[in-house]
């Protein structure tokens, strides 16, 4: 695989949606109408822990242009029924209480009914014209008074997940539990020279996509449904939603717009059962289109967490012994990313002997989603804190320290599996040779380092190329193009069929036209669909070897493959001119018809992605404000198809993690309330906020891809939260466990 | 509520329409006129996502009323290009990978465009700070600065 030469991947093509995107043609979920459209507003509960004791919408049904109201006790009640997956599981009974309260209302914004009518300002001042009776219950704020043993309980009928052995006795808010453990912990511990102990605590912060959720439903004459919608996954969308209304999801097609940013926020739904059946209620199409005041009370954030971690290392850096804590909140429902922390906490150190357990709790917020790389930056903020301490108490150069006990291809994870070729060790010299790590620091600043890792998804897609009559070809996949993956598709189909990247077009399929595909998240489309694309090709270069096999009386094997042309294989030159792809293109009428390639599949496995990345801060005594004034993110990409977009990813995600860990939170009042949900409020990085982020793209190929891919927009958020919290301790000497590091935090720890 | 009658010009052609006396600018130019370009990611001021121009002064269109168009000149996304050829912010912002999800891409070609033509050498720290009232959630900016920037060098070789 090293040996092969590309021409098309690695370059930077620009992207085929560019040009739509730059001018504002492109189509964005809130962007579509259509005819004789009706507007959805949802009524929110002003309770974060309360009982429905009756939903009256006389009131708003007398509105004038109102044309269907709906309450969550018209849609059907389902049974609990939990589905785990990779980064969390799903509960379908669940996601459709979350869409609309049936019983009980469990954040403060939850939605409890809805109504469509003819302007967006009617359907909103019918909403608030419903009369909703409350039984208002204590609301469960944090970890710690979610897990007392006097709790209100959210959930009656909750059974824990999991490694909850014994189970608790009566009704808990913690929902699953999970351990991990290897070797002797206790005798692990006993060896250590040097033994670090801190407890860590992240607030929810939100993914932040800049697109509000938005989407479009219309009910054919024949019952059948089509959405149109900003989404991560067009048949999650699909499926979800049949699951929900309890309808057969061959009726609903779904057609997802181009897509605002969803860094995971975007992989359930929340809107669209309620469009769907508003639309079927009032037959008319219904869209609906969320505040950004809606989006921070009512989609997913992801979880605060509480982190007790203990760290201990011989006197010459070796690590013995680990043991983590983990309390990661769910939010309203089960299903917190704490399993996925568990699993990357130690992912990038030999250790060992450790024990890790984490647990699930719900809590009266809302309910967290997915947010890149689930889970990982608040785990990977304690671990690589107290490596960072360790370091520190041992005299230890930092990059040292992690290089004496990185993971390499051959250990094993502490999930499970045996690592495969991997390039933490590459990322990490990568770092030890950067300017960046030799340049001098000024006044009131420190440098940080920090490590990360993230599994990275495989899971099931598909792919279709098909042949147009002037040899250029079209690539459709079911994966919404998030951050130039079209290109990247693209890319791959000119590799494998020798043509220009501006010769193929690719595009977003609907449900209907394309596989089954799973979503956009898990740094999975590159990866997964990549494959499928690149088969795909391979299915069209065949069947245009056979082609030109026909064409000239011989064997197909006596055909080969290159820069676009079919040629005689094994030196047969001479015998047959090349046939280049646009005369067997014109002459595919004649020679057997069309020429379309498929693929589906399913990767079991990606190749884990490792970064190591460094921060140097500034911090003013005076105000305790900090900036970050050189960051570098250093990552194994295992094979960069467009670098500009991998490079992307990797500062993408570094802006975001600086963000959670100097000023991102979400701040709720003491009854559920929060408190700032606005841009202004809930302050994420501005231009001016961040230098340069300068990118290393390490290549250690992964075996289990055609070119090596492996997915990169997840680990890039890893790292940050511990790379800022060690560059904050050495710029004022003080340990930081509380995130996030905000100017009133950090002036009052160093005045202390 | 009897509407308001506005008259204006919009990207150079002469516009009128109807709209609710408190309808912001913003909705009056997706809903009403279709020109969906103009992005909505908060409404309060605060995303820059809805830039456009109001007789040469940037502006969030969300904070501006439909009505106070009335006889002024509004400059939306839709005519930054002349025609089939791209402005130099919008090719630069293209080779530099300066988008990902390109959501917040129009607000920032109307703001950077606004910020060259007072200061066609602007220097990175003044750009950040002109682009620091649009949100990006995808890039960090890095690429965004560098677009910026490259198109500002080429416009001045262009008129040197
Ligand atoms: S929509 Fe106007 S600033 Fe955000
Ligand atoms: S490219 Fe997605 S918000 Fe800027």
């Amino acid at each position: 695989m090293s040996e092969r030469k590309f021409k098309y991947v690695g370059t930077r093509p620009i992207r085929h949606d560019g040009v739509d995107k730059v001018t504002g043609r492109a189509n964005f979920g809130a962007d579509f109408d259509a005819p004789g459209m009706l507007h959805g507003a949802l009524l929110r509960s002003p309770h974060a822990h309360a009982r429905i004791l009756s939903v009256d919408t006389r009131a708003a049904e007398a509105v004038a242009g109102v044309k269907a109201v709906l309450t969550g006790q018209e849609l059907p009640k389902l049974q609990s029924m939990w589905m785990g997956g990779a980064e969390g599981g799903i509960d379908f009974r669940d996601i459709a209480e979350n869409c609309l309260a049936r019983d009980k209302v469990l954040y403060h914004g939850h939605a409890v009914a809805a109504v469509a009518a003819t302007t967006p300002e009617i359907a909103l001042q019918a909403a608030r014209m419903i009369e909703v009776e409350y039984e208002e219950l204590t609301p469960v704020l944090d970890l710690e008074a979610a897990v007392a043993s006097d709790a209100p309980i959210l959930h009656d009928d909750l059974q824990p997940i999991g490694a909850t052995d014994p189970l608790p006795e009566g009704p808990t808010n913690i929902a699953g539990r999970v351990e991990f453990s290897r070797g002797d912990v206790d005798a692990g511990f006993a060896e250590a020279d040097v033994v670090v102990e801190r407890e860590f605590r992240t607030q929810m912060v939100h993914q932040g996509y800049i697109e509000p959720h938005a989407c479009v439903a219309r009910i054919g004459e024949d019952d059948q449904v089509v959405v149109w919608c900003t989404t991560q996954g067009g048949f999650a969308v699909k499926n979800y939603s049949a699951m929900v209304l309890q309808m057969d999801p061959a009726k609903i097609k779904v057609i997802s717009s181009e897509i605002g940013g969803g860094f995971g926020g975007k992989t359930t739904i929340y809107l669209e059962p309620v469009a769907i059946a508003l639309a079927r209620k009032a037959r008319r199409p219904v869209k609906m289109v969320m505040s950004r005041e809606e989006v921070f009370r009512a989609t997913g954030p992801t979880s605060g967490t509480i982190v007790r971690a203990e760290l201990g290392a011989k006197r010459d850096g070796t690590l013995v012994a680990g043991r983590l804590s983990m309390f990661y909140e769910a939010g309203a429902y089960r299903g917190s990313p704490a399993g996925p922390g568990a699993m990357c906490a130690f992912g990038s150190y030999k250790i060992p002997n450790f024990y890790i357990e984490a647990h699930d709790v719900v809590v009266n917020k809302p309910k967290v989603a997915a947010y890149r790389a689930p889970g990982a930056p608040m785990s990977t903020f304690a671990t690589e804190s107290l490596v960072d301490e360790l370091a520190r108490e041992l005299g230890l150069d930092p990059i040292e320290m992690r290089l004496h006990n990185a993971v390499d291809e051959g250990d094993q994870a502490p999930y499970g599996p045996v690592y495969g070729p991997i390039g933490l060790r590459e990322t990490l010299e990568a770092a030890r040779s950067h300017p960046h790590y030799k340049a001098p620091l000024g006044q009131n600043q420190g440098r940080g380092i920090a490590c990360g890792f993230w599994f990275n998804a495989g899971m099931s897609s598909s792919a279709n190329v098909s042949l147009h009559a002037d040899g250029s070809a079209v690539v459709a996949t079911g994966n919404p193009d998030i951050g130039g993956s079209r290109a990247a598709q693209a890319q791959m189909v000119s590799e494998e069929l020798g043509i220009p990247v501006e010769r193929v077009r690719p595009v977003v399929a609907d449900t209907d036209s394309v596989g089954y595909t799973d979503m956009t998240g898990g740094s999975r489309v590159c990866f997964a669909t990549g494959m499928a694309v690149i088969q795909a090709s391979r299915d069209v270069v065949d069947q245009l070897r056979a082609r030109a096999a026909q064409i000239w009386g011989v064997e197909l094997d006596s055909v080969a493959w290159e820069d676009g042309r079919a040629l005689p294989a094994n030196g047969a030159e001479g015998d047959h001119e090349p046939l280049p792809i646009e005369e067997l293109a014109q002459q595919m009428g004649r020679t057997g018809g069309p020429i379309v390639g498929k693929a589906s599949l399913t990767a079991p496995m990606a190749g884990p992605g490792f970064a190591t990345h460094l921060c140097d801060l500034e911090v003013d005594p005076e105000t305790g404000a900090s900036r970050v004034v050189r960051y570098t993110a250093i990552q194994d990409a295992g094979k960069a198809v467009h670098p500009g977009y991998v490079e992307g990813q990797y500062q993408g995600g570094s802006a975001q993690g600086i963000g959670w860990a100097l000023n991102e939170e979400y701040i709720f009042d003491e009854r559920g309330e929060m408190e700032n949900p606005g841009f202004l409020d809930y302050r994420m990085p501005v231009a001016s906020d961040l230098p340069m982020i300068d990118t290393v793209i390490v290549e250690v190929p992964n075996p289990l891809h055609p070119y090596g891919v492996r997915g990169v927009g997840e680990t890039p958020i890893v790292p940050p939260l511990a790379a800022v919290a060690n560059a904050m301790r050495g710029a004022t000497g003080v340990r930081f466990t509380v995130l996030p590091m905000s100017p009133p935090r950090v002036l009052e720890a160093i005045d202390a | 509520m009897p509407k308001t009658h506005v008259e204006t010009t919009i990207n150079g052609e002469p516009q009128e329409f109807l709209c609710e006396p408190s309808e912001s600018l913003l909705a009056a130019l997706r809903d009403g006129l279709g020109l969906t370009g103009t992005k909505e990611g908060c409404t309060t001021g605060d995303c820059g996502a809805c830039s456009v121009m109001l007789d040469g002064r940037l502006v969030p269109s969300c904070m501006v009323l439909a009505p106070e168009a009335i006889g002024r000149s509004i400059e939306t996304i839709e005519g930054v290009a002349q025609g089939d050829s791209l402005h130099p912010l919008q090719q630069k912002f293209l080779e530099h990978a300066a988008l990902q999800c390109g959501v917040c891409t129009p607000g920032f070609i109307v703001a950077a465009k606004a910020l060259l033509e007072r200061n066609p050498d602007p220097s990175e720290e003044e750009t950040r700070y002109w682009l620091a009232g649009n949100l990006c959630r995808c890039t960090g900016y890095d690429k965004i600065i560098r677009a910026v920037l490259d198109a500002a060098a080429e416009m001045r070789e262009a008129t040197a």
